[in-house]
């Protein structure tokens, strides 16, 4: 099992096929200050082939796919367009070509309607060969069963039905390269089989399709064949569907992989923190409302919440943290205090540590040094008098840097110059290091490589085992699965209710996903009103101590 | 056929981590390139632009009786200058420093009038305060505004400065107006008992001007040292993340923005119970405008912000004897502000980017 | 209060508020896209510097109109290369660049202060004019009240009906997304800053020219920054800043209503109102922080650098 190719035979495959591939990229490569983002990348596409571009964050597939799509300038190499070469300047000359994107965060503008939307992205040549756009959609979405309404604002669709509108910007223009970016994860498993059944039909109907991933099982279920990249280069290539995960996986990382066979799950003890049916309107236009949210967190576990992005988990971080202290005061319970009403260094203070998803811009300041950036939410022992001992907190924040083996240049190193995965591992430590009761954690290893996902994955594991509650957000069901002791998932800003991981699958958290619990929910609440936290209703589900 | 092994026209690059030396090197390429575009137009004008430098920058500190003046200049534009520096690590873009000068000599003034013909030793502390108070009443005002009905606060601030203005007017032409004074819109001399003792035997430099020096390290100390200074830095830089930490923006928007406005304040009364000695329409040649460009000269630090004055208060006082000697606009000055402003933020870029005349990265070179 | 008064009092604010109505006609498109400017006030006196110099030295005040929208656009050119190339923060060089133009103004007009020129003549509108009450109101204008109206209605249409509008409006909403879909953020921005200071300019001009036909440093008084207030105030909708800058042009001659009605307070104080009215107007916006937030372009005042797009 060689994957490993000669990257100039390859180049020659390229240039003398007879027929033509609809893509060909000949020793792209593009360099960044410090970093080799791709590195003489050889790759090419057929007409109707769904081919899978695999690899690590930070292994070049972005970058690869901007060149691609002309928003970045490659310094080196050639792309070939239905075996004709091709300059792609702009995104504008990738649409021409019949080039179509879809983006992991989304280019969509909110306050336009779906069909404004599409027609920005259309040339004046296009629109005018369009008798009635919005005609045009419906009959579209008829024909791939996208269910799309072209006169809503995009600001009231949610985040599987942007997705959608995406893909029909891209056919609209009849594009011949549609480019999705980790489509997948930001749906439901639903979502994703109904994503799947479109992509094959496009494909079918001549459509190449380039979709990046490192979700494996959906590579194998999925694509035809498979580009894989680590440190911008490629690393192999092969078919999927003769594949297992684990081996593409081993491709992916390299000696690495080691397939976690899971953690040992374990019972929570006396509950720390409680939310008591809490709800509140958002403080952001286009924001979700939280809906009488209720559940327990217990000492020694770890609650994980799923959900697809922007069904609230903001808002309910920010609530559940102090950043957002507008909900009335016994909403919130931390060790029988009523602290809603508290800001969020008084929660702090009584061991409510949280850790948000945007690293850089919140949860650190990126213009400032690590020890700056210690203080930020490490203040106590640090502080005399109003004067702040710097001495003392550079030796407290260069032994974090050791504990945690986050690589940087030391205590000075601004937070910024980090890679995601290190300043995740600082913030982290960081916010261990005050010893929480309660540890608040949001998407802790989005965008992070394989090796800092596991140290994150064990420094949470060890919280637990010394006795912390922990309330563990994320998108990615898998590592909720690895991780969590008990679930739940969010919907429209209700939360589902409470079960042990080992008593779900991930069928059912995926029908919560997408709300199925929701009007069985509200019926509850209606019946044992506000007075009981956790309605009874759901108690075979529950199985608490 | 060998290429040249420069590139002619340099690409931009980003540089890996922001470059400190460009950071302080930036604002004196600033006024370099402010200084040849200042001899260009001086030439355009038919002056010698050699002997337009030499009046504007050297003369102002070649004797006594000019050092003194430059001190006089310095003394309010440093206060106004050091408070809006803090604002603008804050995030809040106070423009009402002239504002906050401005009511701080009219309040403070209303109350030196009231020590007219007497010698009490309180005349003076009691003159001052009130002038900072004022300050900080017109600071507060906009502050509260914002932070009750989000109003935008560059331009309640600017608004203020012009109500203050107008303030100021009705005052001279009115209730603070000298009744002896055949008329003029100004009020009476302050007694000896509310004027600020003299630093030298010579001139008009007076202790005002040592305030300004003592709160400006001052500042500087408690910024860089407490914890409270750290607090102001993240909330300005971002404000996520001061949120996320817990520091209260209500407190520290209070904070910073009532100390401008005291600042400030003592500015003013500083200046009409120092070398003015009355109060009169015309207290402040735009001070708490140049303050802006000072804070910004000086990098937002309280002791960059103390060189920066020196050499605006140059500047000024090169304007008043560039008027005398060579006959050119006084308006040139602020012209030159807004200049020097410019280049700043574009010498700025560099801090972040680099250019690169290398031919091929090197990288590649191996 | 007899008819005439009234009706002189309402003249007077429409051509008070006409100054008003330009500049703010021309800061909504270039906040539309995304670019807030705080140099209005400069660009304004420095439009109208040249145009006043222009006019003065030609002896034609079309000449002078055009001066000044050159010189508007001119100076915004500056503005738009150090925020758009050099992605300097907006809110800082948008002040150097009202510190520059009220200096700069104030240096190259200097010479010219209280010499008089002619302004423009009225032109009365044949039919409509005798109109009762309202003919003499609406129809006994300049040219220039007569334009801004007209490129009033031309902004609205632009920006509400046409292909140009949406792009202005989806790149003032989301720069990344805009340039990921193809559309040329930097153009489009380039263009809007240029049209905002063209009619900083022509509002100079207006000054200068026309509404008390002469140069004095200052003249503008604050005109440029309560046009920004009035463009927040107005919701970026343009039917809304005709008829808030009309009723910031009945504050700025409210003094002479007061005394008109008899009061007697001192001019000073009076001096201060439309000021105070500005600050009224935006703490009444400001109550309503979240419709302001939902109406404000997303993206006002945020750099886009397509470097670090990568």
């Amino acid at each position: 099992m060689n994957h490993l190719n000669n990257s100039s035979n390859h180049a020659q495959q390229g240039r003398q096929s007879q027929n033509p591939q609809r893509l060909s990229l000949i020793n792209i490569t593009k360099e960044y200050p410090g970093c080799i983002a791709n590195d003489k990348i050889t790759m090419s596409l057929a007409a109707g082939e769904i081919h899978a571009l695999l690899g690590e964050n930070g292994a070049g597939k972005s970058t690869l796919v901007k060149s691609i799509y002309g928003v970045v300038a490659p310094d080196q190499g050639d792309i070939f367009w239905d075996g004709r070469k091709v300059i792609i300047k702009s995104p504008s000359v990738a649409r021409d070509l019949g080039i179509g994107m879809v983006f992991q965060h989304f280019s969509l503008f909110e306050t336009l309607t779906v069909s404004e939307n599409i027609e920005l992205c259309l040339s004046k040549k296009q629109l005018t060969s369009i008798p009635d756009l919005s005609d045009k959609i419906r009959q579209l979405s008829r024909q791939y069963g996208l269910d799309i309404d072209p006169d809503r604002h995009v600001h009231s669709l949610s985040i599987g039905e942007r997705q959608r509108v995406e893909i029909m910007r891209c056919l609209v223009q009849s594009v011949k390269l549609l480019i999705l970016d980790e489509p997948t994860s930001v749906l439901t498993p639903q979502e994703v089989t109904n994503l799947f059944t479109v992509l094959r039909q496009l494909a079918a109907e001549g459509c190449s399709i380039l979709f990046i991933s490192h979700k494996l099982h959906e590579v194998t279920e999925l694509c035809h064949h498979a580009t894989i990249l680590r440190g911008g280069k490629v690393i192999a290539t092969c078919e999927p569907k003769n594949e297992t995960s684990a081996s593409i996986a081993k491709m992916m990382v390299g000696e690495l992989a080691e397939q976690t066979a899971g953690y040992a799950k374990k019972q929570g003890t006396d509950t720390v923190f409680s939310v008591n049916n809490l709800s509140l309107s958002p403080l952001q236009p286009f924001g979700t409302t939280l809906k009488q949210i209720n559940f327990q967190l217990q000492a020694g576990e770890i609650l994980g919440i799923a959900g697809v992005a922007g069904n609230g988990q903001d808002e309910l971080m920010s609530v559940l943290s102090g950043e957002d202290n507008r909900s009335k005061a016994e909403t919130i319970c931390l060790e029988n205090q009523n602290i809603g009403r508290f800001s969020a260094g008084k929660r702090r203070k009584m061991g409510l540590a949280y850790v948000p998803e945007e690293r850089l811009g919140r949860g650190a300041v990126p213009e400032m040094s690590l020890t700056e950036n210690t203080l930020l939410t490490h203040s106590e022992g640090f502080v005399q008098q109003g004067l702040v001992q710097w001495k003392k907190l550079k030796d407290y924040t260069s032994q974090l840097i050791t504990q945690y083996s986050v690589k940087c240049h030391g205590e000075r190193s601004e937070a910024q110059s980090l890679s995601g995965g290190n300043l995740q591992k600082f913030i982290m430590g960081r916010e261990i290091g005050q010893a929480p009761k309660v540890l608040i954690c949001a998407h802790p290893t989005w965008g992070v490589d394989v090796g800092a996902a596991l140290s994150i994955h064990q420094a949470l594991l060890t919280l637990r085992d010394q006795g912390a509650a922990i309330l563990l957000v994320s998108e990615d069901i898998d590592e909720l699965f690895l991780l969590a002791d008990r679930m739940a998932a969010v919907c429209d800003g209700y939360l589902s209710p409470v079960v042990q991981t080992d008593n779900t699958n991930i069928n059912e958290i995926g029908q919560w996903m997408a709300g199925t619990f929701i009007d069985e929910e509200q019926s509850t609440m209606i019946d044992t009103s506000s007075t009981s936290p956790t309605p009874s209703q759901h108690s075979k589900k529950e199985t608490q101590a | 056929m060998k290429a040249l092994p420069f590139k002619l026209i340099p690409t931009l690059e980003a540089r890996i981590e922001p470059s400190l030396i460009m950071k302080i090197s930036s604002p004196i390429l600033a006024i370099f390139l402010t200084l040849i575009v200042g001899s260009i137009l001086f030439s355009l004008l038919g002056k010698d632009p050699l002997h337009a430098m030499q009046v504007l920058l050297v003369a102002p500190l070649s004797d006594a009786y000019n050092i003194n003046e430059m001190l006089v200049k310095m003394g309010p534009l440093l206060l106004c200058a050091v408070g809006l520096a803090i604002c603008y690590r804050a995030n809040l873009w106070n423009i009402g420093a002239e504002g906050q000068l401005l009511i701080g000599a009219l309040g403070g003034s209303a109350v030196a009038l009231q020590f007219v013909d007497s010698s009490a030793w309180f005349a003076l502390p009691l003159t001052l305060i009130a002038g900072v108070l004022s300050g900080m009443l017109w600071a507060a005002i906009p502050t509260l505004l914002k932070l009750k009905f989000n109003s935008n606060l560059i331009l309640t601030t600017i608004m203020f400065n012009y109500i203050a203005l107008s303030l100021l007017n009705w005052g001279v032409h009115g209730p603070l107006k000298d009744p002896d004074g055949y008329g003029f819109p100004e009020s009476a001399m302050f007694s000896e008992a509310t004027t600020l003792p003299l630093l030298f035997s010579e001139g008009r430099a007076h202790l005002g001007v040592l305030f300004a020096l003592v709160l400006a390290l001052m500042t500087a100390f408690l910024l860089s040292k407490s914890h409270l200074g750290f607090q102001i830095k993240v909330f300005g830089s971002d404000e996520a993340a001061a949120k996320y930490a817990g520091f209260s923006s209500t407190k520290l928007t209070w904070i910073v923005m009532l100390f401008a406005g005291a600042l400030a304040g003592l500015a003013g009364i500083a200046e009409v119970a120092g070398p003015i000695g009355q109060l009169v329409p015309g207290i402040s040649p735009g001070y708490g405008y140049s303050a802006i460009i000072i804070a910004y000269l000086g990098r937002l630090n309280p002791i960059g912000t103390i060189l920066a004055t020196l050499f605006m208060a140059v500047l000024y006082m090169g304007g008043d004897l560039a008027q005398i000697e060579l006959g050119i606009p006084t308006a040139v000055i602020g012209m030159f502000q807004g200049v020097l402003l410019f280049f700043l933020l574009a010498c700025d870029f560099f801090i972040n980017y680099r250019l690169n005349f290398n031919k091929s990265n090197a990288a590649y070179a191996q | 209060m007899d008819i005439d008064f009234i009706t002189q009092i309402l003249f007077a604010a429409i051509k008070t508020g006409t100054p008003l109505l330009l500049i703010a006609l021309g800061e909504v498109v270039c906040e539309k896209s995304g670019v807030l400017n705080l140099g209005q006030e400069g660009m304004m006196l420095m439009g109208a510097v040249v145009g006043f110099l222009a006019a003065y030295s030609t002896g034609s005040a079309g000449l002078g109109i055009f001066g000044a929208i050159f010189m508007g656009a001119t100076m915004s050119l500056i503005f738009a290369f150090l925020v758009l190339h050099l992605n300097t923060n907006q809110v800082a060089t948008g002040l150097a660049l009202t510190i520059f133009g009220t200096g700069l103004s104030a240096f190259i007009g200097s010479g010219v202060v209280g010499e008089t020129i002619q302004g423009f003549q009225p032109i009365i509108i044949p039919l409509l004019s005798d109109i009762p009450v309202i003919g003499k109101i609406f129809f006994t204008h300049d040219l220039l009240v007569y334009i801004s109206i007209l490129l009033a209605i031309a902004i609205a249409y632009v920006t509400n009906k046409t292909r140009i509008g949406l792009i202005l409006k989806a790149v003032g909403e989301n720069p990344n997304a805009a340039n990921a879909i193809g559309i040329n953020v930097l153009k489009v921005r380039y263009l809007a800053v240029l049209f905002g200071g063209a009619m900083a300019g022509l509002s100079g001009a207006y000054m200068s020219l026309v509404y008390t036909p002469m140069w004095i440093e200052n003249m503008t008084s604050g005109r440029g920054w309560i046009a920004l207030a009035l463009v927040v105030f107005a919701s970026w909708r343009v039917g809304n800043i005709v008829l808030g800058a009309y009723l910031f042009g009945l504050a700025s001659i409210m003094h002479l209503v007061l005394q008109g009605m008899g009061w007697s307070i001192s001019s000073n104080l009076l001096s201060m109102l439309p000021y105070v009215a500005t600050v009224i107007v935006m703490v009444i916006i400001g109550a309503d922080h979240f419709k302001e937030k939902l109406l404000a372009p997303r993206s006002l005042g945020k750099p886009f650098n397509p470097r670090q797009m990568a």
